[in-house]
């Protein structure tokens, strides 16, 4: 698919993001754009890149095959990145990847022949928490197996879009370099869709549990509740007289706040974001 | 008092990336005070409360953002480092993903403070739903008038781009996400010049860790006297620890600086399947490897590096007595190897080789003199290079042949099949002897 008026339009509103005189910072994001309209960085990508930010295509070149995530030949629908770095290695990542390797016949950085999926073994994703993880086109599945994940991948090239543990619904390879560009995702559920799982939130809950709080350790000072906003601005760290403080004390501390802090008995909480 | 969640508190309130959450739960009002602030009485805040970077190299906040010139004429930049890829680490992503208004708050008072009218988030690349959250949030705090011109009427203006990064470990380098930044590829300069005064676009630039920044707001906020009521006198302050690995519990633990890695296995359920503790990194892959002799060791940037390590990013990947730590060492060698920029030759050809002869280990067609080969190559890796990536490297190597010396050794191999092994093996049973393992059983350590 030739590169559009479009193009060239997001990629002016992409330059505009940095301050003037400095538009190669553009590089980055338009590479991704126009990824997101070739599925990969092609020679004509190259050429839009050089002629829009005024530099030649060796510089843009060079940075095009310096990163991972720009790929030289097209992409098929579905990148699947596992990870086999150390925590996920730990927790069977590495059997994950063998057995996708295996099944669909590819190797890394490869794609089947029918286009729907390009393999890859990914190094650490930053969620080490959630081990073994792989993600397609960038949404997470976490704590996967062999057999989950070539559950996954099956469905995925029968055609259906199972649900991402983490991250917005699927969406195309294009779609996810068009965001990556730095536009907004345009789907209300691409925001909203999870965020964060009961790894990331091990600790707090633990707390929330136990009725620990960091304000414990301090007299007087009420960080977990709302301030009054008209409070002089020493108010919160002046240190009060008595060493015990307890979560109600805390909370008496506060009495003109508008609303209780998570953890309270009553507030309704999610334990996913 | 084990754990104590400032930085995480809100991650579990309903809708908690949303303005509307962030603003219930006391959102920007350390804004408000810090703009009703001089940005100089700032910083000497930021000081006093003793706050230390939380990317790994915990430098103090304070004497950072003292370091740019004022008055200068040039304009100012401030950077947030979220390319969060080390090895283990995994506190920054749910953060912006969880709170992402914390990070926006906390950017505003810095640039408030050194007195810069442009920020930049360079969020990692593969972080897209991170990404979502955080453009949102910036599209929010733009509305709200928390970002843009006159800032809640106090005349200061500032722009905040997401950039999102396209996949390269040495990118949170700082140097090369500079350079990343300005478009090009992602090496590490030299220094000096520092980038406080020749940063991005050779202007003075703060460059700061997403958790560093989002703790900023609970300063101002809440005051030095609570800050410094956790943690320790060198090192104040809450901290992300990032448990993953052989753990029963595997995730972010907030504690003070300075818990210790058995207090954070007690809230975390021990060691997977009650097995023993053999080898743990504390601060990410980087940070040199630590033992089970190590568990009562304070976890802040001096008693990590008394112990012969470093804090880093906090990053605990736990292993247990049946991790083959050739294979460990081999795998993160390979780590290096692929992300290694090529920029100086040590790191460059050094990895590579280093790779080369650890699979050749593996493999079980090692030789005595590998050992000592390694060691020496790590010898001249080390300091040898522009950035930290290099010395990194050497961390699994040096610190995995001091304490497991006899796994590297090699003797006579066994049965031509070899025995098998697994590093996940007591993970979920998983089947032992993936291709990349080949036919281990010749090193005296391997299981």
């Amino acid at each position: 698919m030739p590169l559009t008026e479009q193009t060239r339009a997001a990629a002016r509103e992409i330059i505009a993001r940095y301050p003037e005189g400095r538009s190669r910072s553009a590089l980055l994001p338009m590479l991704h754009l126009v990824q997101s309209e070739q599925g990969a960085v092609t020679a004509e990508g190259v050429e839009f890149c050089a002629e829009e930010l005024g530099i030649t295509h060796a510089e843009v070149s060079a940075v095009a095959t310096f990163y991972t995530m720009y790929k030289r030949r097209p992409v098929g629908d579905w990148l699947v990145s596992v990870c086999t770095n150390l925590s996920c290695l730990l927790r069977g990542g590495e059997e994950v990847y063998e057995r996708l390797s295996k099944n669909l016949g590819v190797g890394h950085d490869q794609t089947t022949e029918d286009g729907t999926i390009t393999l890859e073994h990914a190094e650490c994703l930053a969620a080490c928490d959630y081990a073994p993880v792989m993600t397609v086109n960038y949404e997470f599945y976490d704590q996967v197996n062999p057999d989950s994940a070539e559950e996954i991948v099956e469905a995925l090239r029968r055609g259906e879009r199972p649900a991402p543990t983490r991250g917005g619904p699927l969406c195309t390879f294009g779609e996810s370099s068009f965001q990556l560009a730095g536009f907004e995702d345009p789907r209300p559920e691409g925001v909203a869709g999870q965020g964060v799982g009961t790894p990331s939130l091990a600790g707090v809950l633990l707390a929330e549990a136990a009725g620990w709080k960091a304000e414990d350790g301090v007299a007087g000072a009420p960080p977990l509740t709302p301030l009054p906003s008209n409070a002089p601005p020493s108010a919160a760290s002046a240190p009060a007289a008595p060493a015990s403080s307890s979560p109600a004390s805390s909370s008496a501390a506060a009495p003109a706040s508008p609303a209780p802090a998570p953890g309270t008995p009553g507030v309704p909480q999610t334990k996913v974001n | 008092m084990p754990v104590t969640p400032v930085l995480t508190r809100r991650w579990t309130a309903p809708e908690s990336w949303t303005l509307a959450t962030y603003e219930r739960l006391d959102g920007y009002q350390g804004l408000r005070r810090a703009l009703a602030q001089s940005p100089d009485d700032l910083i000497k805040l930021v000081k006093d409360s003793g706050l230390r970077g939380r990317g790994g190299a915990g430098f103090p906040t304070g004497m950072k953002w003292g370091f740019i010139p004022q008055g200068d004429g040039k304009p100012h930049y401030l950077v947030i480092n979220a390319d969060e890829g080390e090895p283990g680490t995994c506190k920054d992503a749910p953060l912006m993903k969880a709170d992402p208004h914390s990070l926006i708050e906390g950017i505003v008072i810095a640039a408030y403070a050194v007195r810069a009218n442009r920020a930049f988030i360079y969020l990692r690349g593969e972080l897209i739903h991170a990404g979502r959250r955080l453009r949102a949030a910036v599209a929010e705090a733009y509305r709200a008038g928390y970002l843009g011109r006159d800032i809640l009427g106090s005349g200061f203006d500032l722009d905040l781009v997401v950039h999102s990064g396209a996949g390269a470990y040495i990118c949170g380098e700082e140097t090369a996400l500079l350079d990343s930044l300005e478009g090009r590829r992602g090496q590490p300069r030299l220094r000096p010049p520092f980038p406080a005064t020749h940063g991005l676009y050779a202007s003075p630039t703060v460059v700061n860790n997403v958790e560093t920044i989002a703790t900023v707001p609970f300063i101002v906020n809440y005051g030095v006297d609570w800050f410094r009521s956790m943690g320790r006198e060198r090192a104040p302050g809450p901290k992300i620890y990032s448990l993953s690995g052989h753990v029963t519990h595997p995730g972010q633990y907030e504690a003070p600086m300075g818990t210790t890695l058995r207090e954070l296995l007690d809230m975390a359920g021990g060691v997977l399947g009650g097995r023993k503790l053999k080898a743990w990194t504390p601060g990410g892959s980087s940070t040199p490897l630590l033992t089970a002799d190590h568990l009562d060791v304070p976890l802040d940037f001096e008693g990590v590096q008394e112990a012969g390590s470093l804090l880093g990013t906090a990053a605990l990947m736990i292993m247990d007595d049946s991790v083959d730590m050739l294979k460990i060492v081999r795998r993160l060698t390979q780590f290096y190897a692929h992300e290694s920029c090529g920029k100086c030759t040590p790191c460059r050809e050094g990895t590579t080789w280093m790779v080369q002869i650890l699979s050749r280990m593996e493999r079980g067609q090692g030789d005595p003199d590998d050992v000592d080969t390694l060691v020496d190559a790590c010898d001249n890796i080390f300091g040898r290079a522009f950035c930290a990536l290099a010395d990194g490297a050497t961390s699994p190597i040096v610190s995995g042949i001091k304490f497991f010396r006899n796994e590297f050794l090699p003797i006579t191999p066994v049965g031509p099949s070899g025995s098998t092994t697994s590093v996940a093996g007591s993970a979920n049973g998983a089947a032992a002897g993936g291709a990349a393992a080949g036919t281990p059983g010749a090193y005296a350590g391997a299981h």
